[in-house]
């Protein structure tokens, strides 16, 4: 069972929904009971990292979290998810869940800005991740910021919008990815396929 | 770098997809789920749904079919039509939509569209804005469907709801509206230049180089089709070779994954 981890931010039906159509059972909870019995985990979110972190900790999941991903459970975060796994974000000036070890940081160069619609990713590492999703794939992105990692061994794929970004990390179980790939089409619902894919071969 | 997004539009009323000429005269065109996932299958970037009668009776079929489409397509799409409060808002968000889209109830109460920015962020807020020339050089914002001038100049309205907290404009231009003579690229580039979010282009699509246009002229970040792809003329997949050929950059998918 995927558990959709619920902090009171974003659109989770929408990735519910892509689960569902993937015919792969998942379940939506703020408990961390249940997300302790989960076979992994998926931590969506759109909006502020102040509002989401400050959520997880009211709910008591920030450290459910980080204690799950040390015992290996396979972890996805998405947007807001992805750059909460960081040490701090810029956005609000808060710490965050420091799975990762790096920043985030605001777009500074282009004009248009949040980011919004498709870009590619270049993909940089060849894992399980990526099989059957084409180097250079479009992704549907909606973000002001972005991760800056310290260590670029987790870098799994950049994409640029006026500067060259982390779009995708991948270390050990977990990962995270910048765009939204229950909005991306089929490149993405590839990619959540081989997350659930990998994710019940560990379990 | 970003691809330009092909959108295409479904006007409703009562929960059927209708295709207005200057926003009137409407013909059938059909079930809005079923095109929708048509379109999301076919490789259209994103959908938007209006309702153009929006009423509070009608208010549950419109949340229906935004449940029942959140659950075929694989893309964003928007939702507008009659939103007056945040509570409007969240629940169409609710219901499953990436973002709603305000018009006359944010045109008279601005406040809504920075109350919804707070609340759901301005990813979510679109601004539906529908323009007509009244002198040369000069559009005002009209309301109410397209029915009544306000006298405001979209260009000013445009900027003072991307401060508001206004995360995308879909821009109409009531002149071209169904004429399919072409996208209003004059309007277009004025307000895509003025505001720092992406704009969408509507109204007088009609052929390929429409879009070229658009995008290469008007500074569109996405452009807007309805009765072009509901009555079939044109396919999503033939617009977006045309442009791929011609040097814009487009979203390429995989057509053999069905999800």
């Amino acid at each position: 069972m995927i558990v959709i981890i619920d902090y009171g931010v974003g659109n989770l039906a929408s990735v519910k929904n892509a689960l569902d159509k993937l015919r792969v059972e998942s379940k939506i909870s703020s408990n961390p009971l249940v997300l302790k019995k989960a076979d992994s985990l998926i931590l969506p979110g759109v909006g502020a990292a102040g509002q989401g972190m400050k959520n997880l900790k009211e709910k008591g999941l920030d450290k459910v979290i980080v204690e799950e991903i040390e015992k290996g459970k396979p972890f996805l975060g998405i947007c807001l998810g992805m750059q909460l796994l960081f040490e701090k974000s810029e956005e609000g000036d808060v710490d965050c869940l420091k799975v990762l070890k790096g920043t985030v940081k605001r777009f500074k160069k282009m004009k248009k800005i949040p980011q919004i619609g498709w870009n590619q990713v270049d993909i940089k590492k060849g894992t399980n991740l990526f099989e059957d999703v084409d180097d250079k794939s479009y992704f549907y992105f909606v973000n002001s910021f972005y991760c800056l990692p310290k260590d670029k061994q987790v870098v799994a794929g950049v994409t640029n919008y006026g500067e060259t970004f982390a779009s995708i990390v991948a270390k050990d179980g977990v990962m995270g990815v910048q765009f939204h790939p229950e909005k991306s089409g089929p490149a993405g619902f590839k990619l959540l396929e081989n997350f659930v894919k990998g994710a019940s071969n560990v379990s | 770098m970003l691809a330009k997004r092909i959108v295409p539009c479904l006007d409703m009323t009562q929960g059927k997809v209708v295709k207005g000429i200057q926003f009137v005269n409407f013909r059938d065109a059909g079930d809005p789920v079923k095109l929708a996932k048509k379109y999301s299958d076919e490789g259209a970037d994103e959908l938007v749904f209006l309702d153009i009668t929006a009423t509070v009776e009608n208010r549950d079929i419109l949340l229906d079919v935004v449940r029942r489409t959140a659950e075929v397509v694989t893309i964003p799409f928007s939702v507008g039509g009659g939103i007056r409060t945040v509570e409007d808002m969240r629940m169409i968000l609710r219901a499953g939509a990436d973002k709603v889209s305000v018009n006359t109830g944010a045109f008279k109460n601005p406040k809504l569209i920075s109350d919804c920015a707070k609340e759901f962020g301005s990813q979510c807020v679109v601004l539906s804005l529908d323009a007509r020339k009244v002198e040369p050089n000069r559009w005002n914002v009209f309301i109410n469907g397209g029915r009544t001038d306000t006298g405001v100049s979209a260009i000013d309205w445009a900027k003072k709801a991307v401060k508001l907290g206004a995360g995308e404009i879909l821009l109409t231009s009531i002149d071209t509206d169904g004429t399919k003579q072409g996208f209003n690229v004059e309007l277009t580039k004025k307000v895509s230049e003025a505001v720092s979010v992406p704009v969408i282009a509507s109204g007088g699509a009609g052929k390929l180089d429409d879009f070229v246009e658009i995008f290469k002229k008007g500074k569109a970040d996405a452009a807007l089709a309805a009765s072009l792809f509901h009555f079939g003329e044109l396919t999503i997949k033939q617009l977006k070779d045309y442009l791929r050929n011609r040097n814009i950059p487009i979203r390429s998918w995989y057509e053999e994954y069905k999800y």
